[in-house]
């Protein structure tokens, strides 16, 4: 163990216990709300519950999946914005077992046939999804979504047991050779993930409207799994640095400073590609791709896009632009949130309208009313509860091991206090 | 202590360090002593020297601001008026006032107005071109590019003496000389 960890042992304070418990309970109560709402929306049980459910497990698994590429960049480039993270975004990674098993009312909705159109037998006639089946059918899609998984989950074990092993490691050597194949993983890993998760993108969203394609739409859903598991991370170290006088030492001015910079990046790179895809289709203007826009810009919806620009894109984009607000936890803790939040609402825009164009038996047709209103308000309990489910797992990942990678060669320079070596 | 009035004849007085954190501590432990116009020169840029020399916040990031916003105006009014007044062309139907189409070029003079600014900025906020300065009469001067690190007392600080202000930079830890600098 290094000199400057000596009489630390930056275990988790005691409070995790306490979030725990709490967000076991808010989630398993929200999540049965969610289920009870179901019954009573437009469309009835359980057609009314797949769409806000499948927002809430989008969203989180791009919490724990974003994770994977950005542990790998830490591993790739070092720097202290990432030492100080990195078991957040470990422990982020070790819910995949959670997640594979939150995938399975997925499972059972294209199973039953009562959620994605390529499904529904009365669809199988039309012609240009008809040309699709090879690749949009039952066992195919079930079958990319485990082997996903089981990337997922070969990329990010391996790179969780040889930090832990750092850790104790006595042998800066052997510390040395653990850390370069994390590097050599992290590489080609780093490619792995965005080719698996653009297929993950276009099967599990994009083949909602299945006549609807967009060739960039993997990378923007990438770039928002990035920035969500990233505003995940960031809350999590100003709530820990909130928590005792050792934590406050960890996450300094200077590396939220680094922190708030990437969040910018990130929200830059999502609205990037988030632009550039309707500036394509809009400039197209073709009859298999401007629905989906219709869709989303009427009836409503264009209130919902339009807030998405402001918030998800226009406020935090502005904000993060200030240095003092970088540098103050408080402040850069809230920006995260609001891009949380955000993503919530960036994929109920994404997913609750493709209700409009299946056919009606399966979902509200119309955007108003008390019944429209009530599903939509699902599309948030449903990420409240499958996140208060998710949020104790991760919490009890996060408990198991030390809050910092004791053995990275980076540790001390990143604990360094800028004033205090002269005193 | 009485207000200056007279120009003296040393610029300041220049401690030379080789590595940064003694440039860092010297700096900090002058600043401690009560030293307020200071400056200090180094190879790479190292943040806590500029903080320890208390280098006072600038307007930079405002000019940049700026200039990013007339870009991003520029930018846009310029394709309004050729887009709407100057030559209007009908493309693939759609309206003459087309902003979805308007935003790349937008974002690309906002960047360009920006960076200029920036640079432009910096250089008449530094009051460059400057072709003559005093600290270039400091023997060694020329390795501030190279591995040495410099810290300037200037003869603008209230509390600058000549003789007292030499004697505090030769007592700090790690100097490896001390010179009056001329004008």
């Amino acid at each position: 163990m290094s000199a400057a960890t000596h009489e630390h042992t930056y275990n988790a304070p005691r409070a995790v216990d306490r979030v725990q418990s709490v967000a076991l309970a808010v989630g398993v109560a929200a999540l049965l709300l969610a289920l009870a709402l179901s019954f009573v929306s437009p469309g009835g049980f359980p057609v009314a519950f797949w769409r806000p459910y499948l927002v809430a497990f989008v969203f989180w698994t791009g919490v724990a999946v974003g994770s994977i590429p950005l542990m790998m960049l830490h591993h790739l480039t070092g720097g202290g914005w990432g030492v100080v993270l990195r078991r957040i975004f470990e422990a982020a990674t070790r819910t995949l077992p959670l997640l594979a098993v939150m995938f399975l009312p997925v499972a059972v909705a294209v199973v039953t046939r009562t959620l994605y159109p390529w499904t529904f037998p009365e669809l199988a006639h039309e012609h240009v999804v008809e040309h699709k089946k090879f690749f949009l059918n039952v066992p195919f899609f079930l079958g990319r979504t485990v082997f996903y998984f089981a990337v997922w989950f070969a990329l990010s074990r391996p790179l969780n047991r040889w930090s832990l092993a750092q850790d104790d490691e006595p042998d800066p050597r052997v510390r040395r050779r653990l850390r370069e194949r994390m590097q050599s993983v992290s590489g080609p890993g780093i490619v792995l993930f965005g080719l698996t998760v653009s297929f993950a993108a276009v099967d599990w969203l994009m083949s909602l409207e299945p006549e609807w394609y967009s060739t960039i739409f993997g990378l923007l859903i990438m770039a928002g799994f990035g920035l969500s598991a990233f505003a995940f991370a960031i809350v999590c170290a100003v709530w820990l640095s909130r928590r005792n006088e050792e934590l406050a030492a960890v996450y300094q001015p200077r590396w939220f400073h680094d922190h708030g910079k990437l969040l910018l990046a990130f929200i830059m790179l999502w609205a990037y590609f988030m632009f550039s895809q309707y500036l394509i289709i809009w400039a197209g203007n073709l009859p298999e791709e401007i629905p989906w826009y219709l869709r989303r810009l009427r009836g409503g919806w264009q209130y919902v896009a339009l807030a998405i620009v402001l918030l998800h894109f226009s406020l935090p984009f502005v904000l993060l632009l200030s240095r003092d607000l970088k540098r103050t936890a408080r402040l850069l803790g809230a920006v995260a949130v609001l891009v949380i939040v955000m993503r919530v609402v960036d994929l109920f825009w994404t997913v609750a309208p493709s209700a409009l164009a299946a056919d009606t038996t399966s979902a509200p047709a119309t955007t108003y009313g008390a019944g429209a209103v009530l599903s939509y308000a699902m599309s948030f309990i449903a990420p409240v509860g499958l996140g208060g489910i998710w949020v104790w797992y991760f919490a009890r990942e996060l408990k198991k091991r030390p809050l910092l990678p004791l053995g990275d060669e980076g540790l001390e320079a990143a604990l360094e206090q800028p004033h205090g070596h002269h005193h | 202590m009485a207000r200056k009035l007279t120009r003296p004849t040393v610029y300041g007085v220049m401690a030379e360090f080789d590595d940064p954190t003694h440039a860092v501590a010297a700096a900090q432990h002058a600043r401690a002593a009560g030293y307020t116009r200071m400056d200090a020169y180094s190879p790479f840029p190292i943040e806590a020297l500029s903080e320890a020399v208390g280098l006072p916040k600038n307007n930079l990031p405002l000019i940049v601001l700026i200039g990013g916003i007339l870009g991003g105006l520029g930018g846009y009014l310029m394709q309004y008026y050729l887009s709407v007044w100057n030559y209007p062309l009908n493309v693939g139907g759609k309206p003459l006032h087309s902003w979805p189409a308007f935003i790349p070029i937008t974002f690309e003079t906002t960047v360009l107005g920006a960076a200029l600014f920036a640079v432009f900025g910096m250089l008449a906020l530094n009051g460059l071109p400057e072709p003559y300065h005093p600290v270039f009469n400091a023997p060694d001067f020329a390795l501030a590019t190279r591995d040495r690190f410099f810290l300037l007392v200037e003869w603008r600080d209230p509390k600058f003496d000549r003789a007292v202000t030499g004697d505090f930079l030769r007592g700090l830890e790690g100097v490896k000389g001390v010179s009056e600098v001329e004008f």
